[in-house]
């Protein structure tokens, strides 16, 4: 019994082969079918986002696994054949498959590290996993654990914490002048793809009243009404800006539209309440002789770039303390596999029936004191055929079911049924075990 | 004798703002914890020595420079924690708790001992306790006006540094430093007119136009013009923090003044 992740993202293969893998939402439920029907293919789980296609699966055979959900792949799409598709594919098993997940989840596989999307379709995916039965035991505590190690990633590093992004970016800085951005005005100069976004983050951040203006007035009507705000007639804002805490500009404009006068009485007027203005266009519209204006904040493309670029620079080192986190968490995960292995729990359970007639024996023993050696045995012998006559048939079906796709099943059903966990004895053998469970593992790797 | 609670607050303040400095320079979060903890605990401390030496003296403990500015560190803290609790704003203790450490060690080199007080003079600690809550509101707005220049260069100059990113919105500070002002200033005047009642019945004249009184004075007219400054012409910002940062270097000047040439007693 294996786990297996085999896919494409956007980091191995080119939009063009990723949009024909991808399977839309409709077709989700006849894919995992089709995933379960090949033979050797116990559980799967398929999760398709515009930035990968990629199945997780418990296998009987790794090999025989990799060719099948490649084969599974393959036929997603008749244009393509499983040779085709090679060179775009990865395949992890095991610590690396598991590994896999867990990054993906934290979204540290991502285009834009930390991008939290990722995780809520990973959770969609993992529901129509479950309607469709194609998830099981294994699958379905593996994702569940990814889901919870996203969330540990996110709450104990910064990795989603930054505006990576120039728009969102205008947002940040806002925050580091204003403490309350919903009693706040911005003025909208132009119809900017980028300044839009801008306008959008902030209304998004609380920011309650919108001015627009643009040199075309039915444009600025549009987008007044798009923001539900007010549209100013452009030679007039100017004068209107005053009211503005945040100056958003972004035209076609060759020359510069907002002088450094103009902001100097802005301020003024304003009675030096801070202005924050934003200029993303190019050529610029704001003077830059406003930056010298007292209590007048001017940012440009460059500074909202460069403020970016640090924030890419802080997530790419808080993403090195989430790798840790998910070692951390492999490492948990792959004890509990182990533990879903039969062999050991036909030790455990057979030692832990010992253990419990050992203990009745002596009670009884002690309470006669002068047993003659027949009398003993007989006492004994009684025990021994109680204890393995009632263990007899769970020993023999989880035999039976060890390579069955049912194994993990009952292997936790046994281990629920005799409360192998909550022994002391078996906790002790497993301290013991851990050492070797890790070694073997990264053996299989190998 | 409660010298062993005011030594361990004396530590306790030196630990927290080693720690609160240390909190501000790097980028981790963790330390905040600590700092306040420890910050906390000092606190307690302090509380105790104060309460100690206000049973043993039998008076409100503001009978003396030492008590005074044992006082006034104290306040300093509270003011700290309370705007911590209810803005979770930390890097605010990397500023205030050295100067309540500062003020607690200029407490620790004037003279300890309780002071006898004259009947006459035994009103004198409502003009201390006025005068000294004032002084923490002007000692806030000096705190918020400092950050606010630090957060306002960091910010013109786009540098966007560890530092920037620990210090709060610029309106949140520029508000800060209005609240202390509009409750510090009222508090002063309330204690300069408590000192000179007390004048008047100790010496029977409120005012002998000594330097002290006269740069007291000027300190209550300097704040007064800021204030209105404010609430009328829009002294606000960058110039309300420059000019609150000069106000307090006039109030310690004054106390380093009086202190000086008062040898330890307020009479």
């Amino acid at each position: 019994m294996n786990i297996i992740a085999v896919g494409i993202s956007h980091k191995t293969a080119p939009v063009e082969v990723r949009e024909r893998l991808a399977v839309p939402d409709s077709r989700l439920g006849e894919a995992l079918h089709r995933l379960c029907s090949y033979p050797g293919i116990k559980e799967g789980v398929l999760l398709s986002t515009c930035n990968r296609v990629e199945v997780y699966a418990v296998v009987e055979d790794v090999e025989v696994g990799y060719a099948r959900v490649q084969e599974f792949l393959a036929d997603t799409h008749l244009s393509l054949s499983s040779e085709q598709l090679t060179p775009y594919l990865y395949w992890h098993m095991d610590d690396r498959a598991i590994g896999h997940l867990f990054r993906v989840a934290a979204s540290l596989d991502s285009m834009i590290v930390g991008e939290p999307q990722i995780l809520g379709q990973l959770k969609d995916a993992f529901e129509a996993a479950l309607t469709h039965k194609a998830s099981g035991v294994i699958l379905n505590k593996l994702v569940k654990k990814a889901i919870s190690v996203a969330k540990r990633v996110r709450t104990e590093t910064k990795i989603a914490e930054t505006a990576v992004s120039v728009s969102y970016a205008a947002v940040e800085l806002a925050r580091k002048i204003f403490s309350n951005l919903g009693e706040k005005t911005v003025l909208l100069v132009g119809a900017g793809e980028m300044a839009k976004l801008a306008a959008k983050h902030l209304i998004n951040s609380g920011v309650r009243r919108v001015m627009v203006t643009t040199r075309n007035p039915q444009g600025a009507l549009e987008l007044a009404k798009r923001f539900n705000g007010l549209s100013i007639p452009f030679d007039e804002f100017r004068r209107e800006m005053a009211e503005a805490d945040i100056v958003l500009c972004s035209t076609g404009a060759s020359q510069y539209l907002i002088r450094a006068e103009d902001v100097q009485q802005a301020v003024r007027r304003r009675l030096n309440r801070p202005i924050f203005l934003i200029d993303i266009s190019v050529p610029r519209n704001i003077e830059p002789a406003v930056k010298d204006i007292d209590n007048a904040f001017l940012f440009d493309i460059d500074d909202l770039e460069m403020r970016v670029e640090q924030n890419r620079e802080e997530r790419r080192r808080e993403a090195s303390r989430a790798e840790r986190i998910i070692e951390e968490e492999v490492r948990v995960i792959l004890h509990w596999l182990k533990s879903l292995d039969v062999t050991p729990t036909i030790v455990a359970l057979r030692k832990r029936a010992e253990e419990i007639k050992q203990a009745e024996l002596e009670k009884v023993m002690g309470r006669f004191g002068h047993l003659s050696p027949q009398e003993r045995g007989a006492i004994e012998g009684l025990a021994t055929g109680i204890v393995n006559k009632l263990l007899h048939g769970s020993l023999v079906t989880l035999k039976a079911e060890a390579d069955s796709a049912g194994s993990a099943m009952f292997v936790e059903a046994a281990k629920r049924f005799y409360s192998l966990d909550q022994a002391p004895t078996p906790e002790h053998q497993d301290s013991t075990d851990t050492p070797e469970s890790e070694r073997e593992h990264s053996g299989k790797d190998r | 004798m409660p010298v062993p609670f005011f030594m361990a607050t004396l530590v306790l303040y030196l630990i927290g703002t080693g720690f609160f400095l240390a909190y501000l320079l790097r980028r981790s979060e963790a330390l905040s914890k600590v700092s306040l903890a420890i910050t906390g605990i000092g606190f307690l401390a302090h509380t105790v020595a104060l309460l100690t030496r206000m049973m043993e003296a039998g008076h409100v403990p503001l009978a003396s420079f030492h008590e005074a500015m044992s006082f006034f560190s104290w306040t300093l803290v509270l003011v700290f924690l309370i705007v911590e609790v209810r803005h979770r704003i930390h890097v605010l203790g990397s500023f205030m708790l050295p100067l309540a450490l500062i003020s607690l060690l200029s407490a620790a080199a004037l003279p300890k001992e309780v002071p006898t007080l004259e009947p006459v003079l035994n009103t004198v600690w409502v003009h201390v306790t006025l005068s000294m809550l004032g002084t923490v509101g002007f000692a806030v707005a000096f705190v918020a006006g400092l950050m606010y220049l630090i957060q306002d260069g960091l910010l013109k100059s786009k540098r966007f540094n560890v530092l920037y990113a620990k210090l709060p919105p610029l309106d949140f500070l520029d508000h800060l430093n209005q609240q202390s002002i509009i409750l510090g200033f009222p508090l002063l005047t309330l204690g300069i007119i408590a000192g000179a009642l007390s004048a008047e019945f100790a010496r029977g004249s409120f005012l002998n136009w000594n330097p002290e009184q006269l740069w007291a004075l000027v300190t209550w007219v300097f704040y007064f013009v800021v204030l209105m400054g404010r609430l009328t012409v829009g002294w606000r910002a960058k110039r309300a923090a420059y000019l609150t940062i000069i106000g307090f270097a006039c109030v310690i000047l004054t106390f380093i003044g009086v202190v000086l040439k008062g040898h330890g007693a307020i009479a």
